[in-house]
């Protein structure tokens, strides 16, 4: 199964690489986000629980941009097809996207936090890094995997665009509040403060959760 | 198709227990200290709120059941408990809201996890019905609802957990182990109205899966007698259309 997901990720990071559909689009999709988010609260700066606000849910509604477009090769070039005909477990293609749409969060992350850093951020989140990154990881790693399974629901409806956003932001709803709420005291105008670790450990839960669910039931969504 | 079976005694049993419910919330139960008559919809707002979730987990259980087996007959139960739910749901966020407005002076009140929980799973299911629309074979359409509903069925108690961290406690938790204080007479009066709701909401899905089955039959015997020429083509439908 190793070498099933790794070429599969092969595949769709050369896609990437050669035609540019998802990471520059989210990219572009978040910096714009960020000029919205400026004019529209009329704020040059800011720091604690809005910082932490307008970060993730820009930073969500860039990846639901990601979700829409993930599978879309799969089906209008007949990928699905062509990968039921392949004799490997088809759980690999879930963990392969999953991978996938995860690099690409952490590909638009690299250059989208430092840009929101510099353009709406007050107090620069220096020292609280680690804190930060671990935050990010598992945020993106519950988005990869919820993502990675609505895509490939949505994908195979008439009204794909509607759809996989409409699903999706509900049940990303829990990520969104644990992120926020453990990022707002790393944002915080007089310096980070202290972290509260229960919320790593409610995203960790809720990536474990989606998870295996994910693993057990993407199967019935590629049955021919 | 026995999706009848136990109607009439499940329709009597609700159609005593309801007006008994509320019979005990007028006339038994005691106004409350401290919010007066208007804590009485309490009585209707609870009740409903848990047999919607409980819907909803339902809808997920029979997810299950038809991808393990793929006997279609699960996929029009989970469809039909999703959508009692969803029905029973808006009367659950109507009352809470009057509630709200009632005893905090707000029609809806953001920190209160319990409200905001709920509406978030609402938003979520309430994507039930278009998801099954935009999908025209009906196989898939089965296969591909039962895969959302058993991983919506997972994120409600998930959404709960988050919510009630996020948000501070001021919801009256009448469930939890310090919901104790409610009084006997109070009690008695919740729990023939929860026993009520439930009755009710079982007896309205198998309405509901009695007569889908019987149009299912029924086309099933035009179509012996005249043939594939002689019946109307399907609308596309949400619904499960045929086993």
């Amino acid at each position: 199964m190793t070498g099933t997901v790794a070429a599969l990720i092969r595949k769709d990071l050369q896609l990437e690489r050669r035609a540019f559909e998802s990471v520059p689009a989210m990219l572009m999709f978040s910096i714009s986000i960020f000029v919205l988010f400026h004019f529209g609260l009329d704020r040059g700066a800011l720091a604690g629980d809005l910082a932490a606000g307008v970060l993730w849910v820009t930073l969500l509604l860039a990846a639901v941009l990601g979700m829409n477009r993930l599978f879309v090769a799969e089906r209008d070039q007949g990928g699905f097809d062509g990968f039921l005909m392949a004799p490997v477990d088809r759980t690999a293609l879930f963990v392969a996207k999953a991978i996938v749409l995860f690099s690409f969060l952490v590909a638009v992350e690299l250059v989208a936090v430092p840009a929101f850093v510099v353009l709406l951020l007050d107090p620069s989140p220096g020292q609280a890094m680690p804190e930060l990154l671990a935050v990010l990881v598992l945020a993106d790693a519950g988005i990869a995997v919820v993502g990675t399974l609505i895509g490939a629901l949505g994908v195979q409806t008439r009204a794909r665009d509607l759809i996989i956003p409409l699903i999706a932001l509900p049940l990303l709803v829990p990520v969104v509040i644990a992120a926020a709420e453990a990022t707002a005291p790393l944002l915080a105008a007089q310096g980070a403060e202290p972290f509260p670790a229960r919320w790593l450990a409610v995203l960790a839960l809720y990536d474990a959760v989606f998870g295996l669910l994910a693993y057990a039931v993407f199967d019935f969504l590629l049955e021919e | 198709m026995t999706f009848g079976r136990g109607l009439r005694a499940l329709s009597i049993a609700s159609a005593v227990l309801i007006p008994g419910a509320f019979a005990l919330v007028f006339f038994y139960a005691p106004n409350d200290a401290d919010q007066g008559f208007v804590q009485k919809i309490f009585y209707l707002h609870v009740p409903m709120a848990i047999v919607t979730l409980c819907g909803f987990v339902a809808g997920g259980v029979y997810g299950i059941k038809h991808l393990r087996s793929g006997d279609r007959a699960h996929d029009l139960r989970s469809y039909v408990a999703i959508h009692m739910s969803l029905i029973l749901g808006v009367g659950v966020l109507a009352t809470g809201s009057i509630w709200a407005r009632a005893s905090w002076g707000h029609w809806w009140v953001w920190d209160e996890p319990t409200l905001v929980s709920f509406l978030i799973v609402f938003l979520l299911y309430a994507c039930y019905q278009p998801l099954r629309f935009s999908i025209e074979d009906p196989e898939r359409q089965a296969r591909y609802a039962s895969v959302f509903a058993i991983v919506a069925g997972a994120f409600v108690p998930l959404n709960f957990l988050a919510v009630r961290m996020a948000e501070s406690l001021s919801h009256p938790r009448v469930l939890s182990t310090t919901g104790g204080a409610m009084p006997g007479d109070m009690r008695i009066t919740f729990l023939v109205a929860l026993v009520g709701m439930a009755c009710l909401f079982v007896t309205l899905c198998k309405y509901e899966l009695a007569s889908k089955a019987a149009s299912m039959q029924l086309r099933a015997l035009k179509r012996r007698l005249a043939g594939d020429d002689g019946l109307v083509p399907l609308n596309r439908s949400a619904a499960p259309q045929q086993l």
